[in-house]
Formats: structure tokens, sequence, C-alpha cells
């Protein structure tokens, strides 16, 4: 029986606690007395017969729907999409569950004789997929059997020719998705749901669109009224997708949403990784002496080959359900299944949030994590990991962990560089920075080559990113980065220590001396629940 | 008196050239250049004037001397021993404050009639820089005739003086023969965007003749030092940025697309170089675009660039050397408009030539913009 996730208060005899350091590894002692650390719950149980869940929710979908077999038929249009490289987190060990559902779904398609079928990564204006991953995600035999023949490839939000105009919300949002998608008779959408943001309307409404339809909900105002991203119910990115959601319902377009969950186990029960997915007043002798031959290893290692050994982990996650049918009704059915395994209680706000980012983000696998996306990743998600109020209280202050350096992936984020030099030395206000550079770089031609015929993320998406964190720049009084190169610190408009006890010094200047601190124990994923 | 002279003297040319690589600057401390008591130099005519010097700048082409980097290409048309300082403001023997239009034009040379630039007014283009009845040299400050601004007494023409009104303070003033090849080379440029190479006091203060000239002109500045990015900021650049951004920067502001290789398929329609170095023209020269034009305005020296671009871009390099005398009206009123006395950053005394020289080559590093020659408490001043 897995132990749920809970709340511990540090006191003298506490040992000192895990902080991720993106390729790195930090151990910090909290101040006892007024700091508490949020631990996430042990991964909870895996479905024994993965294949046998996915065909059971194929054969009995939820909502107004009929099993999938009986939607299938001859001559049809079947157009499958699934979630790109940015889920899961880590990546998850071989046979990745899009795989077992599309060969599932694959089955169900060839016993009923439909033969036009197209697998399209629902990627958005994330970057291209390589063939690897694209293998990783999909497995070599559906690979072989389609990409060939150019029926399994990447969505591309720039090909006019291949965008279809669906309407517009009572909003006036405008909806565009992959025109084989719109066309299809039949969309059947292969999901990972990691956290409670993903999947719902987002997979569609989303996955498959254009700027014209993201820039809608991905914007400072969405963001903003989002209370957050992470609480579908209070997300305004949300409402926004639902009410899409409906211009697709309204045109005529059949979905079929089959969302799967995973646990926790992002670091195994064995091998050296495991010790970081331990409590740290459990560790063993030979808990112990791993972690610091594996500290010890990584901090005399090039950052490259740092970031290889860690790029390369495939994390042994096991799936919790898979639930398949009409949009809304499968995605609270997921939602429920993810928050069994997240979200944890907690009384109140702290003053003090800290948190170690690690290695990965949705944005940077197999790629390098630049200080836009630590910024993303500390002030989007982690922060926004949160269901009731934020962790941190209104003028409070976020210390992160992450060495933050002055590097990008040259393919992956060209447009970052970009921002980071040329936005960013100009203004951190993302109100300003959308109005005044957001159109711009949008549109930009050689971004918009870069996307369509490279592996970079698209002109816009650096905006997106700091938008993620535009909730928490607004609410927050302060934020510092522990062991951050300083002019990368700056220049995110952060402020850098060199140490979490300067760090929490200089807190102190915002929240007090007897300021309360949590640290939020992530990963694995752990979301609170603000009482 | 006291002056500050360059000597023609090979061996210890040779040691500065191999000491201003090792460190800039220190070819002041081995080479040619020494402080020596010297007669003052005679009047060459009936329409000169003794000038005592009350501030001298140190320009890039002073270091470039002493340091021994300066092109051969100056050897007929400069004259041993000179002494340096060509950016001057001195008071003549009646108390007047002036400042030197240092170009020694036909006018100054006694050529009748003069060349075809200098009838047209365009001195800085004069054909006669080594005849007439002057020894060779294209400025005060390279001319062993007239005497140069670092020392206690020089000469000038008449035809080179213009007054300083008395609201204009001497740090201003001081920056009023740089303020006007700044305001010379902003007058060559015509296109709409702009992008300016360097932001030494050259290029700041092109920046700043650029932005008085047209309001609507678009600069982007790439700044090597914090201090130089606020400065070329409120001097009108719309865009401050390092260097090394500076290409992202431009190929970003006008939508080009970039190569494999870093180069741009378009670019911006002016550069402005205000560096003069191979670095400086290499990047001027992947940022301009095909059909624009290059300014070289901070002196260059021998440079090996790949000029493939500039052949098949047709893009146009054109020197912008000095000025005319119109340009130091205009630079004298924007002395003053603009405060530039702020940007003289620290002055010596004459003794003190070897820490000056060296503040000079490494002013950016250090926080500096101008560095000068202070005359003012010189003892041998008061003398005549």
């Amino acid at each position: 029986m897995p132990r749920p996730g809970f709340v511990l208060e540090v006191d003298k005899s506490t040992p000192p606690i895990l902080f991720h350091h993106g390729e790195s590894l930090r151990l910090e002692r909290l101040p006892a007395g007024r700091s508490r650390v949020l631990y996430p719950g042990e991964p909870l149980d895996a479905l024994d017969d993965v294949d046998g869940a996915i065909r059971r929710a194929l054969d009995n979908p939820l909502g107004d729907l009929e099993p999938l077999h009986a939607l299938l038929r001859p001559g049809m249009k079947l157009t499958i999409a699934f979630d790109d490289i940015s889920l899961p987190l880590p990546p998850m060990r071989r046979p990745d569950v899009r795989q077992r559902v599309i060969e599932a779904v694959l089955d169900l398609a060839a016993a009923a004789g439909v033969d036009d079928v197209h697998l399209i990564a629902a990627l958005a204006l994330h970057r291209r997929m390589t063939e690897s991953e694209l293998r990783h995600a999909v497995g070599d035999r559906v690979y072989d059997a389609f990409a060939p023949q150019g029926l399994l490839y990447n969505h591309d939000a720039e090909d006019p020719d291949n965008l279809t105009f669906l309407g517009t919300t009572p909003h006036g949002e405008e909806v565009e998705i992959s025109k084989r998608a719109a066309e299809s008779d039949l969309l059947v959408y292969v999901n990972i749901n990691l956290v409670s943001m993903d999947g719902g309307w987002k997979s569609t409404a989303t996955g498959l669109s254009s700027y014209r339809s993201l820039r809608h909900h991905h914007n400072v105002q969405t963001m903003q009224q989002s209370r957050s991203f992470m609480d579908r119910h209070k997300s305004e990115l949300h409402s926004s997708n639902w009410r899409m959601g409906e211009v697709l319902r309204s045109s005529g377009l059949q979905i079929f949403q089959i969302e799967t969950t995973l646990n926790n186990d992002t670091f195994g029960t064995s091998g050296p990784m495991s010790v970081l997915q331990k409590r740290e007043w459990e560790w063993n002798p030979r808990d112990r002496a791993s972690f610091i031959a594996m500290k010890a290893g990584l901090d005399r290692m090039p950052m490259k080959a740092r970031r290889r050994i860690f790029q390369s982990w495939k994390a042994p996650y096991g799936v919790t359900s898979v639930q398949a049918g009409e949009v809304e009704a499968v995605h609270e059915a997921t939602t429920a299944n993810v928050f069994a395994q997240q979200l944890v209680e907690i009384e109140g706000q702290t003053d003090i949030l800290t948190m170690g980012l690690p290695y990965i983000c949705p944005y940077n696998v197999n790629s390098v994590m630049n200080p836009i996306l630590v910024m993303c990743l500390g002030l989007g998600y982690f922060f926004n990991m949160y269901r009731g109020r934020p962790l941190v209280r209104e003028g409070g202050v976020l210390i992160m962990s992450h060495p933050t350096p002055w590097e990008f992936h040259p393919v992956h984020h060209p447009s970052y560089i970009d921002f980071f030099e040329q936005v960013l030395a100009d203004t951190t206000d993302p109100i300003e920075i959308e109005a005044r550079y957001e159109k711009h770089y949008a549109e930009d031609e050689w971004y918009r080559h870069l996307y369509r015929t490279s592996y970079a993320y698209h002109g816009v998406h650096p905006f997106y990113m700091w938008y993620w964190g535009s909730h928490a720049l607004s609410h927050l009084g302060k934020v510092i980065i522990v062991g951050g190169e300083a002019r990368s610190v700056r220049r995110l408009g952060f402020t850098p220590a060199s140490t979490l006890n300067d760090a929490l010094e200089m807190a102190a200047d915002v929240v007090g001396r007897d300021a309360t601190i949590t640290h939020l124990h992530n990963p694995p994923i752990v979301m609170a629940d603000v009482t | 008196m006291k002056a500050l002279v360059f000597s023609r003297k090979p061996a210890k040319y040779a040691a500065a050239v191999l000491a201003g690589q090792l460190s800039p600057g220190r070819g002041a401390k081995v080479g040619p250049l020494a402080l020596r008591d010297v007669d003052p130099p005679d009047l060459p005519g009936p329409r000169w004037v003794h000038v005592r010097p009350r501030l001298a700048g140190i320009c890039g082409s002073d270091l470039a001397t002493i340091d021994g980097t300066s092109s051969r290409w100056f050897e007929p048309i400069v004259s041993f021993p000179f002494t340096p300082g060509h950016e001057v403001v001195g008071d003549l023997d009646d108390g007047t404050r002036v400042a030197i239009v240092p170009v020694l034009s036909c006018v100054t040379r006694a050529v009748h009639p003069p060349c075809f630039a200098c009838a047209r007014g365009e001195i800085n283009h004069c054909e006669r820089l080594a005849y007439g009845d002057l020894e060779p040299g294209l400025q005060c400050g390279f001319c062993e005739s007239t005497g140069g601004g670092w020392s206690t007494r020089m000469v000038a023409h008449e035809d080179q003086l213009v007054p300083v009104p008395d609201s204009l303070s001497d740090e201003a003033a001081v920056l009023v023969e740089p303020m006007a090849c700044a305001v010379h080379a902003a007058a060559q440029v015509t296109a709409s965007g702009v992008a300016v190479v360097g932001a030494g006091t050259l290029g700041l203060l092109t920046i700043a003749a650029l932005r008085a000239a047209r309001a609507g002109v678009e600069i982007v500045a790439a700044a090597k030092h914090p201090h130089q990015r606020t400065l070329a900021a409120s001097l009108g650049a719309d865009v401050v940025v390092a260097p090394g951004e500076l290409d992202r920067t431009i190929r970003s502001r006008t939508s080009s697309m970039r190569l494999d290789n870093g180069q741009l398929t378009g670019g911006v329609d002016a550069v402005v170089d205000c560096v003069g170095s191979a670095e400086s023209l290499a990047q001027a020269l992947r940022i301009a675009s095909p059909g624009g034009t290059i300014h070289v305005v901070g002196m260059p020296g021998v440079t090996a660039v790949d000029l493939t671009p500039l052949w098949q871009r047709e893009v146009a390099l054109r020197g912008t050397y000095a000025y005319e005398r119109a340009d130091f009206d205009t630079a004298m009123a924007l002395a003053a408009e603009l405060d530039l006395g702020r940007l003289l950053t620290a002055s010596y005394p004459l003794r003190r030539y070897e820490d000056a020289i060296a503040h000079a080559a490494t002013a950016g590093a250090r926080g500096a913009v101008k560095i000068a020659f202070d005359l003012r408490s010189e003892r041998e001043r008061e003398r005549r």
C-alpha cells in the first residue's frame, strides 16, 4: 500500500533535504521550527494488465459515445493524434503507453477495414519530434508501417494549406486546427496526462491548432486569471479551451479521447537514482553512499556529460488508469486519477516557498534547460502546482535552486536566444512584452522556417514561457535563484544567491526574519491542496 | 616649454609595437613618445597665432600611433618630430578661448590657389597635406610645424580657430573635435535604419549626431561595456546590445533569415563602424543589407577581412574622415546641448602621460570614455 504524500514539520532532528539543481543535486538544511516540506505520495500501484485496461476502456467509453470498434467502418477517414515529446517527464521506458494505446486502436481499425489512417504528433507550436523520438512514442512497428508513407507526421501549425478554420467561440476566440483532423470522420486522441493541466479539450484545441487559435488563451491575461492553470475549473486557460471544444463539437468533428495516467515512479526503486524518490530520513547507509558518490561524480563531470546522463534517463512509470470516450467525461475521470497520485493537502500559505528545479521541463527534452525555461518551470509549472490558493502568500518569496546557465540549444530554441538577449534586456513585464514584441516574433519568417523544417520551437514560444510565469510574477514579492549564473539570473529580473542561507537572508528583507518556509519536494510530482 | 614629443626612432618604435601588442597603451612607456623641454613652435606666417592648450584629448589615432599600429599610409603626411594632440581647447594670448579645427588644409599651408577639395570647402579631402609652407601633416598633432595639444603651447592658423562660448565648459569643448567627426559621419548616412558598431567616444558621439540629424532614424547600437550601454541609450540609440548580440538583433529587426554559418540573408541598410578593426568590419559586412552601406568612422589599419559579402551583396564601403568647417559649428552647438562634458572621464597632467595613455587605451574596460591631458595647471603654460 503506497503511502500518501504528507507535510513534514522540520525540527532539529530533520536531516538535510534534497534539492534538485539542474543536472546536479544539493542537500540543504532548512531552519527548524518554521519550515515544512511537502512530500509527494509514493507511486500508486500500477495496472497489472495495461493492454487489457486499454481494451476495456475502448470497449466501455465514458460519456455519450459508442465503443470505439462501433465507430470504425471501411472507407472512413481516421486520424490518431497523440501527445508530443513534452510528455511525460522524464520520458517513460519502452513501451510508451502511447504506443500501447495506438496499437490497440490500429488493431481495431484494421479489424474494421479502415485503411485511411493518419497519425499526427499534436505538438502545436513545440518543436517537431525526431524519428527516434517518434519511434519511442509510437513504437517501431507503428512507425515503420506509417511514417515511410507519410502517414505519420508532426503537426505543422504554419502550413496554411493544412489548417481548417472551424469557427469562433462566443468570446471571439478563433478555432483553427489541422485540416486532416478536422476533415476526419473520427479523431482519436491519445494522451498521457502527467499533470492536471494536460488533456481534455486542450489536447485537440491546443495540440492540433495554430497561432491564430492559440493566441486567444496563451496570453498574459488568461494566465494571470487562472488560479491556477493546474485546476481546470479555476483556469481561464482551460475555460477558453473548453469553449473551443464546443466549436469543435459543433463543427461535427467526432472525437474519441483516450487519456492515461502514470504513477510517481520517476526514479525507480532500485539503482542509483532511486534515492531521489526516498524520504531523506529513510535513507539507509547505502542510499547515503549512493547519493554522495552520485553527487561527487556529477559535480566533477563536464556539463555535456551530465546532461547526457540525465537526458538518457527513462522513467519506470506504471500506468495507473486508462479512460476513453467523450472528451469531458474522460477528462473528469482522468483528473481524479491524477489528483489521487499528486494532490497533498497542506494547511495555509507560506512566506517563502523553496524548490529545487530538476534538469528537465516540458520543453527541453534532449535539449538544454535555458534560463527562460528555468523561469517557466519554477514560476510557471511548480508555482502553479496548487489547488485552492498559491502555496506561497501574495508578496512572499520564491527561492529556486538551479545553475541557470546562459546557454541555449541553438537548434531547438533560436527565438529564445533573441528573446533573452533583446526582449528581456528591455523589460521583464509580461504585459509590455506581449504588447510590444509578440507579434513580431510570432510572424518572423526565419523562426517560421526553422519551426517547419528544422527542430525549432515556434518563434512565439518563449513568450508563452514567460506568460506561464506571469501569475507568479505578479503574486510574488521577490524571486531568488540559488547557485544560478548571476548575469542570467539578473537578466530574468531575479536575484542571485550563492547559498540557501544567503537566499533566506535576502528573503528576510521582504518577509521578515521569522518567515515561514515551505519546500516543494518535487519531483516526483506533488501538487499542493492548500486549505 | 613642456611638450610630449613623438620622434622618429626606429628601435623605440619597434619596442612600442611589441609592448602595444602585450598591453594596449604600453607603447608610451618604451616607445618614441617622451616628455621634453622644447622651444615653442615658430609662427609659420602672418595669420598664425599661439595657442595655450587647456585640455587636449587622447584619440584612438593617437593611441594607434603610440602603440605602433598605425598604417604606413600616414608616413608621407606626417612630419617628425611632432607633438600629438588634435582635440584641443585652448587660450589665445588675448585670452580668447578657442577650439581648434586641426585639419591643415590649403589655407593654413598658404597654397594658392587652393586644391579642388579645399576650394569646395571640403578641407578633409585636402590634396596638399604634404605641401605649402608647413611640413607634411594631415592635422595639428601630426605636423612638426604646428606642435600639438599635448604641450603648453602650439600654433594655429586663424582659420582653424573656433571661439568657445563662455557657457561651454572646457570639458565639453574638448569633445567638439570628435563631435565634429561624428556630425560629418552622420551627414553621410541616409538610411532609415542604422547599426552603430562600437560605443567608445566616437561611437557614442556618432549615435548622438545621428539622433540630432534625424529624429526618425532607428539606431541599433552595439556596446561592449555597461557604462557605454547606458550612455548610448541616453544619447539616442533605440536599442543597445552587446556586440555578440548585434547580429541576432539585426536579423530579428529586419526580418532577415539566418543561414547555417550565421550570415544573414538581409540586414540593415547602413552600418556605422566606429571601431575599424577586422572584427568590426567583418561584423559590419555580416549585418549590412544587400545594397547597403558601411560607413567606416573608426580609424582602421592594415586589416584582413573577407570581402566576398561586399561583392556578392553589392555593399558599399565608405570611409568617413574628419569634417568640414560647418560641422564644427554644429558640433559646438551639440556639445552644449548634450552636455558632452560628462563624457570626459579623467584628465592627467603631462608628467603622468604614461598613466594617461594606459587609461585611454583601456578606457572601455575601466568604465571610462574620453581621457585628456589637463594643461591648465602646467607652470610652463604661463611663460611667454
